[in-house]
This record gives C-alpha cells, structure tokens and sequence, in this order.
C-alpha cells in the first residue's frame, strides 16, 4: 500500500480550495536503470474527487506529471465541515483513498 | 480433483472474457466502457490536434479566455508548476498538454458543476516547449491557450 495522500482543503468565501499532494513514484517507461534496462511505466491513471460523497473532478494522468504529484482545484459551495475525498489508481492496479475535512 | 479442474477452466474463461474485452475496447465496439477507461490514444499523441481528436473533440481554437499558468524559466524540468483556467462557462474537460515532451498529454481533467474550472498540478518536461492548457466546452468548441516554458535542466533524463 501506498503512503498516504496529504490533502488540504481549506474553505474561503462560497467555495474550497482543495491540495492534495500524493506520494507516488510516477516512472515514465522512458528511463533506463544503471544496467541499461528499461525501468517500466509505474504512473497514476485515475483521479477522483469526491465532495461529502459526490463526485466533483475526476482526471486522466499520463507519465509526465511530476513523480509525488500535486493537484489544487476549487470546490464550489463548499464550508467548513464537509468531507472531501480523493482517490487514485495507479497502471498496476494499485489504488489508495484519503479523506480531508474542509477548514 | 473436481475443484481444481474446475478453476483452471473458469480461469480460463475469466482470461479469455478480458481479452475479448480487450479486442472490444480496441475495436472502438465498447464506447462506454472505452470513455471510463484511461484514454491511451490521447495519451499517446504527439501533437494538440490528435490529443484533442483522441478525446474528441473538433479543431482547437486559440482564445484569450482560457489562461495557463506557469513560470517563464523552470530551472528543473522535472517539476513545472502549471495551471489551467477559464472563466467560461460549460467547460467539460481541461487538458494541460507539453509539446514537446515523448507524448504530448500530461493530464486531463473532467470539470464537473461542483468545481470551478481551474486546475493546477506539476508536470515533467524535457526541455524548453511550449505548454498549453486546452478547454473543451459542452457545446463543441475547443479553445486553448499556450506558454512557453524555457527549462535549464531536463526532468525526463536520468
């Protein structure tokens, strides 16, 4: 399992502005190791966002964002108190959900 | 010895089930199914007008009302600190695409009514391109804006 997501969701006149960064390794399949062999493609794919349970962003992600990504969006109607979820998965299945509750 | 004989065929089955899913999918026969997985067309274009054809969308337009964020000079390529906006209404989907990297895409999103259509997150480039943030709206038209980023140090090296 993954480590885990730091998500910070702060809530500023009607709406949130959501952090999260994630601890992800994100490998391009471009980049050869010290033996020359390929190092394989180990990215995020998906990314859900979900607000006090209904989903509000969802993404695709290639290889070339950044590895220990970071996303920042804005949640409409958003206060202080609710629930803010996000979810990743990763090309090998892998999957990890953190949950924030907005300040 | 029954059991056994029995899931090796439905592990069988369950293999040949997913690859003609797979034959499907590829075959553009599962439109559904292929718009919930992860759009590798997109992601393996190398220019705007085939990503955003991948996604589909018409031709891309350049328009002063979407705005991509990001720095004039990276000094490491690795982590480019990007943005994507538009104060127009009825945008279905952002894209932030770096020309000039081994597939153009980096990230897509769906902007649904919750949030506003403003999305930032860092990217790798691999040496100086241009950047561009691309809207597609609900009612057909894609616009996109472009920036060019010059980088001192490459992200995608070793």
């Amino acid at each position: 399992m993954a480590d885990p997501m730091r998500i910070r969701a702060q809530a500023a006149g009607d709406k949130a502005t959501v952090r999260v960064l994630m601890s992800h390794e994100m490998e391009t399949g471009l980049r050869k190791d010290s033996a020359g062999k390929v190092i394989p493609a180990w990215f995020i794919q998906d990314v859900a966002a979900t607000h006090n349970g209904k989903a509000v962003l969802s993404a695709q992600w290639g290889p070339s964002v950044s590895k220990n990504p970071f996303l920042q969006f804005n949640i409409k109607g958003a206060k202080a108190g609710d629930k803010v979820a996000v979810t990743w998965t990763d090309n090998r299945g892998d999957k990890r959900t953190d949950e924030a509750t907005v300040s | 010895m029954k059991g056994l004989t029995t899931m090796i065929t439905r592990r069988k089955a369950l293999a040949q089930g997913a690859r003609v899913a797979g034959l499907l999918a590829a075959a553009g026969l599962l439109p559904a199914q292929a718009q919930a997985a992860w759009s590798k067309d997109a992601f393996e274009a190398k220019t705007l007008a085939d990503t955003v054809k991948a996604l589909g969308g018409s031709t891309p337009t350049q328009s002063a009302e979407v705005t991509i964020t990001g720095p004039d000079i990276a000094e490491n390529g690795a982590v480019v600190p990007v943005g994507a906006a538009t104060a127009l209404a009825g945008v279905k989907r952002l894209a932030i695409l770096v020309e000039k990297n081994p597939s153009a895409l980096a990230a897509v999103f769906d902007i649904g009514d919750g949030v506003d259509a403003n999305v930032s997150t860092r990217v790798k480039m691999g040496q100086s391109s241009n950047v561009l943030a691309v809207a597609m709206m609900a009612d057909g038209r894609v616009l996109f804006a472009q920036k060019e980023i010059k980088v001192t140090l490459g992200g995608c090296g070793g």
